[in-house]
């Protein structure tokens, strides 16, 4: 791989990557069973160039923001390499926000180039919001012949002849801006620096290297710090190459893992039990000896790799398995979210790896992941090369505030100085994160101290950002939480947000009032919905602003009701 | 050619045999991942299912935000 000690920007790394090796692959992009587009080193040198240069003429200037809001494909790679040779800062935002959504996190980066796909920017168009945002390039990816684009340019077309000018950029100037959440209220964009994906880059690597021949499988959005990183910046200094599917079809990914021998792929634990169940299912339907001989196979297997993972030697033994995820897999990476330590250990048993660890986007990527010296599945490992990590304020139990100290630490959240002094405090990040070292310097987790929840897919939602879908409810007043916020559980899983209702005084819970906030919570993404609802019968404690007092709301609600008072809804 | 209601209807039909719920049990306006108990993945079981019936092509950004079966008819009426 490269010498990253000797950049200062992701643009000079990536660079120098295209000339390094410019006759390896360095994308596949398929749709379903279609290879679409097959890049070398080379081939994305002259395509990225042409874009650089029409950025330029378009005066696109260093420090400039371009937002890119789009899939998993070769194309969102080739604009931030653009962007990043011309010295920008690249904003990349999640496709699977709605319109209204993206109109509030352009305006809040103000980013004045957009590159996004045809669907998404229809969306945008027919957003309320987006006549009063201005653009002063929108590139559209794979338009129909005859689209109206609504003054937007065709990405394929957008091309200059001429070499573009590199703009060197130094370690502490800023690479990304990435948006952990605040959708619905106070957005959260992290500050990213060269630095940080620099240094992040090298401590992954040092464990989980790339090399070329290896294959990458993009599942996770690229726009996600994971994805960023072990799916663009990771193999690309390494020389090695990325697979991107346009389909999450189960049916697809099963066909990619073997047609392209992918070698890593990151998984959130939906798609990881997904894969489980699978497997299980074709296990079970194995006639009885069959079966009973894959057990004992799998017995073995177990025992042989206790210590640290023996890939050869758990092919030889699980051909069948090994073969279905194309007979290179060295290792699935997940992290991000809570995983069971059951479906870790399935496929550990199985004889492939999972790197389990843990992050979050204003640390970079990953703090801890696990070192297979050996394999635990039931902690997120031991902190990366570079990552400080500390427990602030341990309980009895050892368990406290994981705390994080490291090159990889965000510069700043975006405009909210008063929330980058409560997040980083005396150079430490504060995470929000419960947590407790084990004996042999493994991270376990036990929950949150923030009002958050992650999901299965890996979603962090805010109870604040989503509560204005209940704005008009007819109740004296609302709050949404997190079960685990109101309830601690110490441990992490079955996240779920309750909705707490104030009624006014005699109102009665109706029918009429339920079916109102089943239709309202409808109207989120099925991942940030209420799960479950209570009726509270004080007034909330608010501020001399009148802003809830959550955390004294909280506190008394979780002295006063079980969790068990929460009504489905 | 079919009509929005017979599109409709045999997706309905299609996601109860699919998920294995009585048919009776659907109504178009239906959240589908609380009646069938789904996640995002499975509703991707689904479109994969209405692909072979239909004979049609839908990419997986057809079904990004919707979650009724109504709307989704309207989604695969306009690819037929």
């Amino acid at each position: 791989m490269l010498n990253l000690d000797q950049y200062a920007s992701l643009g000079a790394a990536l660079r120098d990557a295209l000339d390094r090796w410019p006759n390896e692959v360095c994308l596949i992009e398929a749709d379903r069973d279609r290879e679409k587009t097959r890049l070398t080193y080379s081939d994305f040198k002259e395509t990225a160039r042409p874009l650089a240069r029409a950025l330029e003429d378009a005066e696109f200037r260093p420090g400039d923001r371009a937002a890119i809001i789009m899939t998993n494909q070769s194309k969102w790679l080739i604009s931030a390499y653009a962007i990043f040779h011309c010295g920008g800062i690249v904003v990349p935002l999640d496709y699977k926000l709605t319109a209204a959504e993206h109109l509030l996190l352009l305006a809040h980066c103000e980013a004045k180039f957009l590159i996004i796909e045809y669907h998404l920017w229809r969306a945008l168009t027919q957003s309320p919001g987006f006549q009063s945002h201005e653009f002063k390039i929108a590139l559209v990816t794979e338009a129909p012949p005859n689209a109206d684009l609504s003054g937007a340019y065709r990405w394929e077309e957008f091309r200059r002849k001429g070499d573009p000018v590199f703009v060197p950029r130094q370690r502490e100037d800023v690479a990304c801006i990435v948006y952990s959440s605040g959708t619905g209220g106070r957005p959260k964009g992290c500050v990213l620096t060269h630095d940080n994906y620099l240094e992040q880059c090298k401590s992954l690597t040092t464990w989980y290297p790339f090399w070329p021949g290896v294959r990458y499988l993009s599942i996770l959005p690229t726009n996600h710090a994971i994805d960023f990183m072990v799916g663009f910046i990771g193999p690309f200094v390494c020389g090695a190459c990325v697979v991107h599917l346009r389909t999450l079809r189960p049916e697809y990914v099963r066909d990619a893992f073997v047609r392209y021998k992918i070698t890593y792929v990151s998984l959130v634990p939906m798609v990881l039990k997904n894969l489980e169940r699978g497997l299980q299912a074709k296990f079970d339907e194995l006639p009885a000896a069959k079966r009973f001989l894959l057990h004992r196979l799998v017995a073995l297997n177990k025992v042989l790799t206790r210590r640290r993972p023996r890939v050869g030697l758990s092919r030889k033994l699980l051909p069948q398995v090994h073969q279905a995820f194309g007979g290179e897999l060295l290792a699935l990476i997940t992290g991000g979210a809570f995983v069971e330590p059951s479906t870790l250990q399935f496929f550990y048993d199985l004889g492939i790896p999972v790197a389990n660890g843990y992050g979050l986007t204003e640390a970079g990527t990953a703090l801890t992941l696990n070192d297979l010296k050996p394999f635990r599945a039931d902690t997120v490992g031991k902190p990366l090369p570079g990552v400080e990590l500390r427990i602030l304020n341990p309980d009895s139990d050892g368990i406290g505030e994981v705390a994080v100290r490291s090159r990889t630490v965000m510069a700043r959240y975006l405009d909210d100085p008063e929330l980058t002094a409560e997040t980083i405090v005396e150079g430490w990040l504060l995470t929000g994160d419960l947590g407790r070292f084990d004996g042999r310097g493994h991270l376990q987790l036990f929950g949150r101290k923030k009002n958050m929840i992650v999901t299965e897919g890996g979603k962090n939602i805010y109870p604040e950002d989503i509560e204005t879908v209940f704005d008009g409810l007819p109740v004296k007043e609302y709050c949404v939480f997190a079960a685990n916020y109101l309830w601690p559980a110490k441990q992490l899983g079955q996240e779920y947000l309750v909705l707490v209702l104030r009624l006014e005084q005699n109102q009665q819970l109706t029918d009429a009032l339920r079916q109102d906030i089943e239709a309202r919570n409808r109207r989120l993404p099925d991942f940030k919905r209420v799960a479950r609802f209570v009726v509270w019968d004080k007034d909330f404690p608010r501020t001399a602003s009148m802003k809830i007092k959550r955390a004294a709301l909280a506190d008394e609600i979780g002295k006063s009701l079980d969790r068990a008072a929460a009504v489905g809804l | 050619m079919r009509t929005p209601d017979q599109t409709l209807d045999e997706i309905l039909s299609l996601a109860a045999a699919h998920f294995k719920v009585p048919r009776e049990k659907l109504q178009p306006d239906d959240d589908f991942f609380k009646t069938l108990g789904i996640n995002s993945l499975q509703t991707l079981d689904l479109l994969t299912r209405l692909e072979q019936h239909f004979q049609v092509e839908l990419p997986d950004y057809e079904l990004q935000g919707v979650s009724d079966f109504r709307t989704l008819a309207g989604r695969i009426q306009t690819r037929l």
